[in-house]
């Protein structure tokens, strides 16, 4: 870090609002080379006009999505936004996306999607009504078909939330090329339906903007109020919570699959949210010591295919919060401000807050702290270190789905987590032996990792335990600061419930299967 | 408030609350644990095989002191012979006072002592040397990356001379931890991908090392060391400061704060990173002028050494870049500054 701070000589050069400042002069312009800067992005790189700098930011926004390829054309895009500058930001740049000419035109088919986290944060029912009207008019502005869901709806999802659909194959550049191809022969055959043209999607707009029908997924009506027995369940939920940041963990948990939920029922296979580069660097900081270092690279990668049938996509990660702030304000992009679950909250309240202010201080003092460390997060791979190549069959954590990363076998820290407490139970001289004779304490070698694990304590009938048993490192961790499993959701304790039987029903049939791998076994 | 009783053997009254996990324990069940815990990771880990000769790297710190208490109870179940040794850097004021602690633990535990000096090995250069040359050079002396490299080197040669088959450090669980956050801080995938594993089983000729407290927690050590009334030298270097593993230090203790657990946390996480294939360090050959392990034709010791004697010590730490430029015509081709070789970790 220190030869970072000597490359640059100087600090960077501040921000500048529109009117230029004297030390500005200097600062050659970038692309155009003429007239005089406007803004100032990072030490060197200024901007001439508005126009110059919405020309740089719309191309990266359109270079993410054009070097990933993941968006085909025509495809559901459903964009979680959270009224914040970046999610703003984004919904934005489809906006006018989706306005230019055809050529340059994005082809896919967006939704837009606001979770309501009043109830969680705290909020007033006045304030909700308040901000979900200020949300709503401007959804209307955008004109995308939109869903308003209450962070209480989290008590309607039905446990299959927490299963993964068969996870389609990956989209490779021939097939983006063929589907890119059909496509724009579709577009170009005079009387077809495939285009989405300004009055179709107007049509669209008309029948998709009603709420979407409650179906048997129990989703509520999105206009009216939630439920005050589900708003008092889910405020006592996060009462109960001892730590924020098991609360924000929590929080992202339960909208991530609210978010997923509603993609499923609407058919979007892919959900675009609007972290920036900024946000992803403390995000993965954040994870990091969280102890979710196994899944790094989905957390805070371009797309993040764990949910198989819908993916999650970062479009905004190369802009970082600077560059979004200046974008909104000098194009005034509407957003709504919402108190978040931290806010007001001292930074020592949570590891995130920790994390947030320590990067960005050094931020200021390195000013390539954050793009280091964004850039360090491309180079996370997805597949756990030691691969079992078997992803289907493997356990997901129940509450951020996941392959689980404690199986115990030869992962050290399993040990330093969990055996440890284990261990400092029991009578020092049992203590002693049994450290010396069973290496592994966690589960018999003879049983599938998991099922194992969750024998001995599930047949205590501890409800808790068979939760834990579930999750993965970093939940598990999360879920030690809340007392009671009881308050959460009833579609994720189901979901315990059911895999624990299922682990159970494998067992008894157990010597009667053929084990021939991993995935015959699971299916049966 | 009379104390509750020890959650373990419900006897005596506990004396501690486990910072791990908020247990209350007495003294002897807290320690009997702490050994419980280390026995576990070395024989899961197959650390140290029996009949092992292991070379305990000691400082005279609270770490280093623990480790050689605890694997000197361990180690007639593990069976293995200790060893210590200890390098003397030349840290005027420091390392004196820190040796005359390793060789009192050293005649009280009847355990063998070698100190290797820095001065002896590095061709006359101390760390108060090296100090003095990179003090006019830039903004940071970057005193622990000299040391921290030289000292890896002193310790596997000090190793190799009482014959040793394994060398084990004190690294405990906080140190894992601040090295990870400061990898990611400086964006160094190709340490990041060598992960937190136990240790190196000893690749091209270098001795096997490897951490058995890298599970404990730096407050559980220092417990571990007060309820086992264990002399040792507490004091920090006095370059310590200047380093940027501050920051990482700083960060983590507010961390711990706010989360008990976020060391043991970060380090389940450093083990369980993985990196893409390009991101990950190219096999290591050999030094082409001592032989030792190396990611390039020279290793970092020896790439330090040569900037130090040339009068050039920023040649083989950072970018470079001041002194690349100037450089040419005095270095010999082979001899280019190095960048900053993924080899060490940079403090101890």
């Amino acid at each position: 870090m220190c030869q970072v701070g000597e490359n640059y000589g100087e600090p960077a050069t501040e921000e500048s609002q529109p009117a230029p400042r004297p030390g500005l002069d200097k600062t050659p312009v970038l692309d155009c080379k003429e007239g005089l800067p406007v803004v100032v992005i990072r030490a060197g790189d200024a901007f001439c006009s508005r126009d110059c700098f919405k020309a740089f930011y719309t191309h990266k926004f359109r270079a993410m999505l054009g070097k990933n390829r993941l968006i085909f054309p025509g495809e559901k895009v459903l964009l979680a936004w959270s009224g914040g500058p970046s999610s703003s930001s984004m919904v934005w740049q489809v906006l006018e996306g989706l306005s230019q000419d055809s050529a340059k035109r994005l082809r896919f088919v967006p939704g837009v999607i606001f979770v309501d986290e009043g109830a969680a944060c705290g909020q007033s029912p006045e304030d909700r009504a308040k901000t979900l009207a200020e949300v709503k008019l401007i959804l209307q502005t955008v004109g995308f078909p939109w869903y308003l869901v209450a962070l209480e709806e989290v008590f309607g999802l039905p446990p299959a939330v927490l299963r993964c659909s068969a996870q389609e194959p990956a989209g490779t550049a021939g097939a983006y090329k063929a589907a890119v191809d059909s496509f724009l022969q579709q577009q170009h055959t005079p009387g077809t339906e495939g285009a989405e043209d300004s009055p179709s999607l107007a049509q669209q707009q008309g029948q998709l903007c009603q709420p979407p029908p409650q179906g048997p997924m129990g989703l509520q009506s999105p206009t009216g109020p939630p439920a005050a027995a589900q708003t008092e369940a889910l405020s006592r939920l996060f009462h109960s919570v001892k730590t924020l940041t098991a609360k924000e963990e929590l929080l992202q948990t339960l909208r991530t699959h609210l978010i997923l939920h509603v993609a499923r029922a609407h058919g979007y296979s892919k959900v675009m949210t609007g972290e920036s580069c900024t946000r992803l660097a403390i995000k993965l900081m954040t994870n990091l010591a969280l102890g979710r270092g196994a899944f790094l690279a989905w957390d805070t990668g371009f797309s993040d295919e764990r949910h198989g049938d819908v993916v999650v996509v970062r479009p905004m990660r190369d802009h970082t919060l600077k560059e979004v702030a200046f974008y909104n304000h000098l194009f005034a992009v509407p957003s709504v401000f919402t108190p978040a679950i931290d806010t007001k909250a001292p930074e020592k309240a949570s590891i995130h807050r920790l994390m947030e202010a320590f990067l960005l201080r050094l931020q200021t003092q390195f000013p390539s702290t954050v793009s280091t460390v964004y850039r360090t997060s491309e180079k996370l791979a997805k597949a756990p270190r030691d691969s079992h190549d078997t992803a289907h069959s493997e356990p997901r954590c129940l509450l951020c789905l996941c392959t689980l990363d404690v199986d115990g076998a030869d992962s050290a820290t399993a040990f330093g987590a969990q055996t440890s407490s284990h261990l400092s139970q029991m009578q020092p001289h049992t203590a002693l032996a049994e450290a010396g004779m069973h290496p592994v304490p966690c589960c018999p070698p003879e049983v599938g990792s998991a099922q194992g694990c969750c024998r001995g304590p599930c047949e205590r009938g501890d409800p808790r335990v068979c939760v834990l048993e579930w999750l993965c490192y970093g939940c598990r961790v999360n879920m030690k600061d809340l007392p009671s499993l009881d308050s959460l959701p009833p579609y994720i304790l189901a979901e315990a419930q059911l895999r624990r039987q299922r682990a159970w029903v494998l067992q008894e049939v157990q010597e009667y299967l053929i084990a021939d791998s991993d995935g015959e076994a699971e299916t049966a | 408030m009379p104390a509750p009783p020890c959650t373990s053997c419900h006897a005596a009254r506990a004396a501690l609350r486990r910072p791990r996990s908020g247990q209350a324990l007495c003294g002897a069940c807290f320690c009997a644990a702490f050994e419980a815990e280390v026995l576990h990771t070395v024989l899961a880990g197959r650390l140290l095989p029996p009949n092992a000769v292991v070379a305990v790297g000691a400082s005279g710190g609270k770490d280093s002191t623990v480790l050689a208490h605890v694997l000197r109870e361990l180690s007639p179940r593990l069976g293995i012979s200790l060893h210590l040794v200890a390098v003397d850097e030349g840290i005027g004021g420091y390392r004196d006072a820190a040796l005359a602690a390793v060789k009192r633990q050293a005649a009280r535990w009847e355990l063998p002592l070698t100190i290797v000096a820095y001065a002896d090995l590095f061709g006359g250069w101390t760390m108060d040397a090296v100090a003095r040359s990179t003090a006019g050079s830039g903004r940071s002396r970057s005193c622990c990356t000299f040391c921290g490299v030289l000292r890896r080197r002193a310790l596997e040669e000090g190793a190799r001379r009482v014959g040793a088959t394994h060398i084990v450090t004190g690294h405990n669980a906080d140190d894992m931890a601040e090295t990870v956050l400061m990898n990611f801080l400086r964006g160094d995938a190709g340490r990041l991908a060598r992960g937190g594993g136990l240790g190196s089983p000893g690749e091209g000729g270098a001795l096997p090392r490897c951490r058995p407290l890298q599970f404990a927690s730096q407050k559980e050590v220092v417990l571990y060391a007060h309820f086992r009334r264990l002399d040792y030298f507490s004091e920090e270097c006095v370059y310590a400061p200047e380093a940027f593993r501050g920051h990482a230090r700083d960060l983590l203790k507010r961390l711990e704060a706010a989360r008990p657990s976020a060391v043991l946390d970060l380090v389940h996480s450093a083990e369980r990173l993985a990196l893409v294939p390009a991101a990950r360090p190219p096999r290591p050959g050999s030094c082409s002028r001592c032989g030792a392990l190396a990611s390039r034709d020279l290793c970092q010791a020896c790439a330090l050494l040569d900037g130090l004697n040339r009068g050039r010590p920023r040649l083989a730490i950072g970018k470079g870049r001041r002194g690349l430029g100037e450089e040419g015509p005095q270095g010999a081709p082979g001899d280019r500054a190095q960048p900053p070789a993924s080899e060490t970790i940079p403090a101890f």
